[in-house]
């Protein structure tokens, strides 16, 4: 019993202090600091919230860069994350890749499967992953170019200005972000819906 | 290997190396109760708690007094986190209207986030509210790391010939003095990065393509830094840290590896601090080291080398990327999941089930020795449970009593540390037999084959070693998986925890002996590579076998290109 009022005590001062104290002045403080951030880095278009600046967007249009296979329900299902857990001997895992190889090198002119990265034909960890690789947006140009009428040189030059480099040019990769080039894109040549 | 994937290791390993030695001294002082540089602003708020709990600052305790507040404690929250789960749909901060929780769900959800696993049979963004989320999980992961490392305190104390010290002193300390104050500069940092920490409602977002988008919020932010610093490793979406709402740039995930390592290694140099044997803390910081390079290299390579059955395609790279996110790069990706491997957290920001079997070696690697620093005091006393045991093996070959830091290692001693080196073994390969020979269990798998074998052991060595991430193929929300990982998990928590308190209390109660000619010294090379050794072969006469039967097996077919 003499645990008792300890127990009671500890529980409740840490409570306050890391369970509620905590999150709510930091929320806060971040909401002051970092205002968009802290909202979920929203992207605009006007007045509509057309993206969120780190949350990748499914597109199966032959006018759009095609971002990375995502095992979520519907494909990049933000409310429900997923990878799709295959392991590495699992023929299902083996005949996805080949049916993107297929889907990829049927509707763009040209393409050879060596010039396909294994990132583009393989699903991401969260289903959710913006970015793809430079060489997998560059392959993407001649059937992007056909869809949409702007020349292969435009979309190119489209696809630089859109490259991220490494975080303070040390961490991480060359690499770019599918939604804002769509978005560059859809500017550019007055895509509908 | 690029440029990108060296400087990131080097900067994870250099911010460890830096801050190793201030921050164990800043830990020894604050839990010898010396005078450290936060005492103006905290002191008189923890005055105010120790006053209200009827204690003071040098209350202490006996062994079984610590034990029996340690468990009634944690029980209280288990049984609290339960009850608040139920109820959830009646509390505040649920802007997306979610439900109670089951009570299997419940169950499972409180035993894992109690024993500092956080292993999750649901999706956090489909399932908790935000008040479960910041003011119950969260919560969790402050007071569980807590635990583990009050109880690493109170040892070291015992083994300095200090007084024990009081369970809830602390347990309070840790949490205003280590946890807190890091938590705040992390989690700034990371919603800086672009981390939500808002109380908004989802956010729904409409695409060009004319579709709608529901991307979750919340108190992010303030989860991850937590999250990582305890060694906690739940997530607040499905896929932890690989979803870019929680780790969205390289910088970020650099962040959360960092938060992950910097208490467990510190704690490493601590003890050296309050034993009075630095050498022989650098000696033990030297193996948990060695341990944690050969994880990241075992990791790495085979990923970089990718899948042979893939390769065969023809495709323009080759590297593994099934499951994994092009930001952080296998560079980013491996240090990551190194360090959640080697320090017990559990988050991933990649998927384990995908991993090639030659890598997933190395997670099962960390979780079986579970003393690659570990998690911020637990990993110590591990180490220093293999420590005893390899003292007494060393002291059977030349024939000498086994001596400790100036105490006879004896057979009360042995026998407990025999004791809590047997439970981690027992718990996985148990568990896995009973799993693997009910329906029940076998249902789970997701992937065919070896690699259904593996599933189901990493599912129980994750419980058993409080790890928490999963090969998350297999169906953690079977019944079954439910109440079978959550005894596990608080088995594998409060058993090992309590018998290395006790090793504690009998080495403090025995007479020092004066260091002789004769005495064998722990804080040498050679000790260890003793060291190394004796936990190599003790692991590998345990696991190697259902190692070959998983892993190992489901490689070679790779390589012979076979597939399920």
């Amino acid at each position: 019993m003499k645990l008792l009022r300890p127990i009671i005590v500890g529980t409740v001062a840490t409570w306050l202090l890391a369970g509620v104290a905590y999150p709510l002045v930091m929320t806060g403080v971040s909401q002051l600091l970092f205002p968009s951030q802290a909202n979920g880095s929203p992207v605009r278009v006007g007045d509509t919230v057309v993206a969120s600046r780190h949350i990748g967007q499914y597109f199966s249009q032959n006018q759009y860069f095609w971002g990375r296979p995502s095992a979520t329900v519907p494909p990049y299902n933000a409310e429900a994350s997923a990878a799709s857990n295959l392991g590495p001997t699992n023929r299902l895992l083996i005949a996805h890749i080949k049916n993107r190889i297929r889907a990829l090198t049927a509707v763009t002119p040209g393409l050879h499967v060596d010039q396909i990265p294994a990132s583009l034909v393989e699903s991401s960890a969260s289903g959710l992953d913006p970015d793809i690789s430079v060489q997998s947006a560059l392959i993407q140009i001649p059937r992007v170019s056909k869809a949409t009428g702007l020349s292969a040189g435009e979309l190119k030059r489209m696809v630089q200005e859109n490259v991220l480099s490494p975080q303070f040019g040390i961490f991480g990769r060359d690499r770019v972000n599918v939604v804002q080039l769509n978005l560059d894109l859809y500017k550019v040549a007055h895509l509908l819906p | 290997m690029s440029i990108q994937t060296a400087v990131t290791w080097l900067v994870v390993i250099a911010v460890f190396a830096l801050t190793v030695k201030p921050l164990g001294t800043y830990i020894a002082k604050v839990f010898t109760f010396q005078p450290t540089v936060l005492d103006k602003p905290l002191r008189p708020v923890e005055n105010a708690i120790f006053h209200w709990m009827g204690l003071s600052r040098d209350s202490t305790m006996t062994a079984k007094q610590y034990g029996l507040a340690l468990v009634l404690t944690n029980l209280a929250w288990m049984l609290g986190a339960y009850a608040l789960l139920r109820v959830q749909g009646a509390l505040p901060f649920n802007p997306a209207h979610l439900k109670d929780i089951s009570p299997r769900l419940a169950f499972n959800t409180a035993a894992s986030f109690t024993t500092n696993t956080n292993w999750q049979a649901y999706s956090g963004e489909l399932t908790m509210s935000y008040f479960s989320q910041f003011a119950v999980l969260s919560y969790l992961q402050f007071v569980t790391p807590a635990t583990g490392a009050a109880a690493a305190m109170a040892f070291l104390r015992m083994l300095s010939g200090r007084k024990m010290g009081n369970f809830f002193v602390d347990l309070t300390l840790v949490v205003t003095r280590l946890l807190l104050p890091l938590a705040i500069i992390v989690a700034l940092v990371l919603v800086g990065q672009g981390v939500p920490q808002s109380l908004g409602p989802y956010l729904h977002i409409h695409t060009i393509t004319g579709q709608t988008q529901v991307v979750p919020r919340g108190p992010m932010a303030t989860w991850e830094a937590i999250e990582h610093l305890g060694q906690n490793g739940g997530g607040v979406t499905n896929v932890n840290s690989a979803n870019p709402l929680e780790n969205p740039t390289a910088f970020s995930n650099l962040v959360e590896t960092i938060a992950m390592g910097l208490l467990p290694v510190a704690f490493f140099y601590a003890f050296g601090v309050m034993t009075g044997k630095r050498k022989l803390g650098w000696t033990l910081i030297g193996v948990a080291a060695v341990f944690y390079l050969i994880m990241l290299a075992l990791l790495y390579f085979p990923e970089a080398a990718g899948n042979p059955v893939i390769n065969a395609l023809g495709l323009h790279t080759h590297a593994n990327m099934v499951g994994k996110e092009v930001r952080f790069g296998l560079g980013g990706t491996s240090i990551f999941e190194t360090s959640t491997m080697s320090f017990t957290t559990g988050s991933v920001v990649s998927a384990h089930d995908s991993y090639l079997p030659l890598s997933s070696l190395s997670f099962f690697l960390g979780m079986f020795l579970n003393m690659v620093f570990g998690g911020s005091g637990t990993g110590l006393l591990n180490m220093l449970m293999f420590v005893i045991i390899t003292i007494f093996l060393m002291g059977l070959m030349v024939g000498r009593t086994p001596e400790f830091l100036g105490k006879k290692i004896e057979a009360k001693e042995v026998s407990l540390a025999s004791i809590a080196f047997l439970i981690h073994p027992l718990l996985i390969l148990a568990g896995t037999a009973v799993a693997v020979a009910d329906p029940a269990g076998v249902s789970g798998i997701l992937n065919p084959g070896p690699h259904g074998l593996s599933e189901i052991l990493y599912a129980f060595t994750s419980a058993a070693a409080n790890n928490g991430s999963a090969f998350a193929g297999l169906k953690a929300a079977l019944p079954f998986y439910e109440v079978a990982i959550g005894v596990v998990m608080v088995l594998g928590r409060y058993a090992s925890i309590l018998v290395m308190l006790l090793v504690g209390e009998s080495l403090a109660k025995k007479r020092t002996v004066p260091e002789t000619s004769g005495t064998m010294h722990t804080d040498t090379v050679l000790f260890g590579g003793i060291l190394f050794g004796a936990v190599v072969v003790l692991n590998a006469l345990t696991f190697f076998p259902v190692m070959a039967l998983g892993p190992i097996a489901e490689q070679y077919l790779m390589m012979a290109h076979h597939l399920f």
